[in-house]
């Protein structure tokens, strides 16, 4: 059966397609207020309609008929959340939250349809070649709107674009990542063969190690080949789908999931890598969530939910990765991404493997887990409050004296390389993986 | 709802972004953290940025005969905030700045929407700390925290909220700003109000600004447990304690109900078939003092039957601890709702009221656990019962009717921590009198004779 034809046979079963379902999770919370000493939101805006304590309350009046989700304010109220999991994570009954704030949004798109430019982009994300030729043709045309520096390869508007966009973010100063002209997944075969390898595994990139951060993608395979890891990267994989959860477009998520499983199951790997928190958080719980009902999908999620893992986790808990050797000379602080930390509970790995470099003098900053403002599209959507929360990101950084912060997160990695433009002292964004592979490389005195 | 000229007035005196008027925006103002209380959305919300812009506020209100509400964090367990007349609710979320840190005198200035613990971070590195401590110190304001006259774990050795308010700015209901008080140690000019604002709930005036007194932080401190087999050997214990002239930092006691409930939820390894644990802590700047009161503690204990579990690194400490910060939380992961009291005795008395809010739970068929200040008096018999079910509810208020009895029957008091708010209004003649009402009707008339600040909490509202 295709994926394709499996997109009718929608279960409908989870909170994401019956907005009552999450009436229990609405019950469980206390209002005791916990969730504000947390969320980032609330710590720039000042306003209980950005805690999420407020949210339930909000929700609740939507289940009781009290306000309508047709109301605009409960629609920018229901998109106006990180979806960072920092409140889970202190409230001291466990509301799943992310539960609540998801199945809004599924509940709005089921009511008004998506908007016109979401439904855009969401539907091209289905048709994986299309949106990898856009993506494409988009990296060629990006020098008519952005200008090109060099030696951080990233983008900034030209005017007159960068005037236009003066007032949300979309001025001079706005730093974003190149989009290749060459996507990882183009320059690296299917397979990557080691001799005798200890193990196999499937590399599952993502979009934003594809098209923005290759390089990064291409150290972590190195990483995985320098311990003889032999490496498999389907290449009709698509898009976790994440990007397209938070905005509540259910179905397109549901195809991409069993896209998925299905580019994988061919490759009858031992293990799933990632090498993002949000891609990893999906493989182990949304998918599984998602495809629940559906007899055939939902015990092939399962069976991927256990054995995916974040590189750092893979190296460290699964193979007992190689020591590196090569000199990296650089004092690094690590960036806990919400999605890595909070849901995939991977925060020691990371850490485990900077200390483990030759050279890297490591700088814990103050409150590492505190998100650092991106939520995938909520720095487009909220760029006012994003970027209050990135620029105390960025203070904390700069107080560490480091001069590289390090992430496993690419989302994390373009809203860190932004404000520390802004607000920063020029450190370096990198993915851990990078440094990693840098002292392999410097072993052979590359 | 209010008249449009007035949200524009509003709008005007604080600006566009600090005055909220969406139906959303309301149902979210239109509750506090406390259970089986009314929730009712204002006409407006408007969060002020200085203390000029809520004296104006307050003479629109006033000049338009409209209610104000003002609210801090919101973390109040007692319906304080709730806006039940409609009207403004002040939000002074926006009125948080940190405006002096003086080591030299021990004090702070700080504006009411400072969060407790930013201000404890704030002083940190001066080695001093601002000692009261709610449950919610990561999120309740020092307005609110002042307004209530909040408590917290500390509250045996270092007291309440009122103990550590050096002085206050004040808008009055006439729109007045008044400050009294200050940096001096020694200060007995006049009347003493802050003692009088302290606690008044938001009721008599609205706090702008704050003069919060601090003390060097302990150096020195030993965490241990006791294990009881009987709720009288625990309460003994607790007065054994303070016979024994130890003052300890925090004296905490749980019920087997809430012991039992706090292992399923976080499975720390406590003893279930213990009747009573109690949670001991002892502070203090010498070593040799905190070993000398730590050693007399436990010789309490085990004089008193109770088997003795001492934590010896941070790490046996927070382990410690955790069962204390559960309690909540796991009582309350029992069911959708958690009526929480704060039922205070003078501490002599501790174990009779543990034993009356046991029987209390048993008479009326309740999910009833208890925990709490052991060695201030001050006990949380927590309900957890199911809101959509009427019959089990009436029980609760019977029961909740009774806890308050018996505590004032022990010469106690309705709260050591939460306020009255509306919540225990109907029970303040029981332990004032008909005087005491009339004295509090008395100061509500003089400060604010048109009820405009916070009206219908702890002084009920004129019959006309």
């Amino acid at each position: 059966m295709t994926a394709a034809a499996n997109t009718k046979t929608t279960a409908t079963t989870t909170y994401h397609d019956d907005l009552e379902i999450v009436r229990q999770e609405l019950d469980k919370c206390m209002k005791c207020g916990n969730c504000m000493a947390v969320c980032p939101v609330y710590s720039i805006d000042k306003v209980e309609s950005a805690v999420t304590r407020s949210k339930i309350a909000v929700a609740d009046a939507v289940l009781t008929g009290e306000l309508s989700l047709d109301d605009p304010q409960v629609y920018h109220m229901v998109f106006n959340c990180l979806v960072c999991k920092s409140c889970m994570t202190n409230c001291p009954t466990k509301v799943n939250f992310d539960r609540i704030v998801l199945a809004l949004r599924a509940a709005l798109v089921r009511k008004n349809g998506l908007p016109w430019l979401k439904k855009m982009i969401f539907s091209t994300l289905k048709h994986p070649k299309l949106f990898d030729t856009g993506m494409k043709v988009g990296a060629a045309m990006q020098g008519l709107v952005f200008r090109t520096d060099k030696t951080k390869k990233a983008i900034s508007p030209r005017s007159p674009f960068a005037s236009l966009g003066e007032g949300f973010g979309f001025d001079a100063d706005r730093q974003m990542p190149e989009l290749t002209v060459t996507p990882l997944r183009d320059r690296v075969p299917d397979v990557i063969k080691v001799d005798k390898p200890a193990l196999k595994v499937s590399f599952f990139t993502g979009d934003s190690l594809n098209y923005f951060y290759p390089d990064a993608g291409q150290d972590l395979i190195e990483v995985l080949t320098a311990n003889n890891i032999e490496v498999h990267i389907p290449k009709d994989q698509s898009c976790c789908g994440v990007p397209v959860l938070v905005h509540g477009d259910i179905d397109t998520v549901r195809t991409l999931a069993r896209n998925n499983i299905d580019a994988f199951d061919k490759t009858g790997s031992d293990y799933l890598i990632t090498g993002c928190g949000s891609c990893g958080g999906a493989w182990k719980h949304d998918y599984v969530e998602l495809l629940a009902a559906d007899p055939v999908y939902g015990l092939k999620a399962k069976h991927w939910a256990e054995r995916t893992y974040d590189i750092s986790t893979f190296l460290t808990k699964v193979i007992s990765f190689r020591k590196p050797m090569g000199e990296v000379r650089s004092v690094v602080t690590y960036h806990d991404s919400c999605h890595l930390k909070k849901s995939m509970k991977v925060f020691a790995e990371p850490r485990e493997i900077l200390k483990s470099i030759p050279g890297v003098t490591f700088k814990e900053m103050s409150a590492p887990d505190t998100c650092c403002g991106s939520g995938g599209s909520y720095v487009v959507s909220h760029y006012e409050t994003a970027s209050g929360i990135g620029k105390r990101k960025a203070e904390d950084i700069n107080k560490t004296g480091a001069d590289t912060v390090s992430v496993g997160c690419p989302a994390c990695m373009m809203q860190l390389l932004d404000n520390i433009n802004r607000f920063g002292n020029a450190q370096k964004t990198r993915h851990y993986i990078s440094l990693l592979a840098e002292s392999y490389r410097k072993e052979k005195g590359k | 709802m209010l008249d449009r000229s007035i949200i524009e007035k509003l709008e005007a005196l604080v600006g566009k972004e600090n005055v909220l008027t969406s139906k959303m925006d309301l149902v979210a103002y239109s509750y506090d953290a406390t259970a089986d209380v009314p929730r009712q959305a204002p006409d407006v919300v408007v969060l002020p940025t200085t203390s000029e812009m809520v004296q104006e506020i307050v003479n629109l209100a006033r000049a338009n005969k409209i209610a104000i509400y003002p609210r801090g964090s919101g973390t109040n367990l007692s319906g304080g905030t709730i806006p039940l007349k409609k009207g403004i609710v002040l939000s002074m979320q926006r009125m948080n700045k940190i405006l002096d840190v003086d080591a030299a005198n021990l004090t702070a200035v700080v504006q009411p929407g400072v969060v407790i613990a930013a201000l404890n971070s704030a002083v940190a590195p001066f080695g001093l700390i601002y000692p009261p401590d709610p449950g919610t110190v990561t999120t309740a304001s020092m307005g609110g925290s002042c307004a209530e006259n909040s408590g917290g774990l500390r509250g045996l050795k270092y007291g309440v909220t009122k103990n550590y308010i050096m002085g206050l700015e004040v808008v009055l209901a006439n729109g007045e700003k008044v400050r009294f008080g200050g940096k001096t140690v020694k200060n007995v000019t006049a009347y003493d109000f802050s003692n009088l604002f302290v606690g008044s709930e938001g009721t008599l005036g609205i706090i702008t600004e704050i003069t919060a007194k601090l003390i060097p932080a302990p150096k020195y401190r030993r965490s241990m447990m006791g294990i009881f087999k009987t709720l009288q050997d625990a309460g003994n214990a607790v007065a054994g304690i303070i016979a024994a002239q130890v003052i300890p930092a925090t004296l905490e006691i749980m019920d087997q109900m809430t012991i039992r409930t706090v292992e399923d939820f976080a499975n720390i390894g406590l003893p279930t078939d213990a009747k009573a644990l109690l949670l001991i802590e002892v502070d203090g700047m010498s070593q040799d003092v905190v070993t000398a009161e730590a050693e007399a503690v436990m010789n309490v204990v085990k004089t008193n039957n109770g088997d003795l579990h001492t934590a010896d690194t941070d790490q046996e400490r927070d382990q410690l601890w955790t069962a204390r910060r559960n309690a909540l939380p796991a009582l309350a992961s029992l069911n959708n709702t958690v009526v929480l009291e704060d039922a205070t005795v003078p501490r002599s008395r501790i174990t009779d009221m543990l034993v009356a809010c046991e029987n209390i739970g048993k008479k009326y068929n309740l999910t009833l656990g208890t925990f709490g200040h052991a060695g201030d008096g001050n006990l949380h018999p927590t309900i957890l019962c199911d809101k959509y079910n009427k019959e089990e509810i009436s029980r609760v208020h019977k029961a909740v009717d009774e806890i308050f009895e018996a505590a004032l029957g022990f010469g106690g008091t309705l709260s050591g921590e939460h306020g009255i708010g509306i919540a225990k209004m109907k029970y303040l003649g029981n332990e004032l009198g008909q005087s005491g009402l009339n004295l509090m009707r008395s100061m509500k008339e003089a400060l604010d004779p048109e009820y405009l600040l916070n009206p219908g909490k702890m002084v009920p509202l004129k019959e006309v």
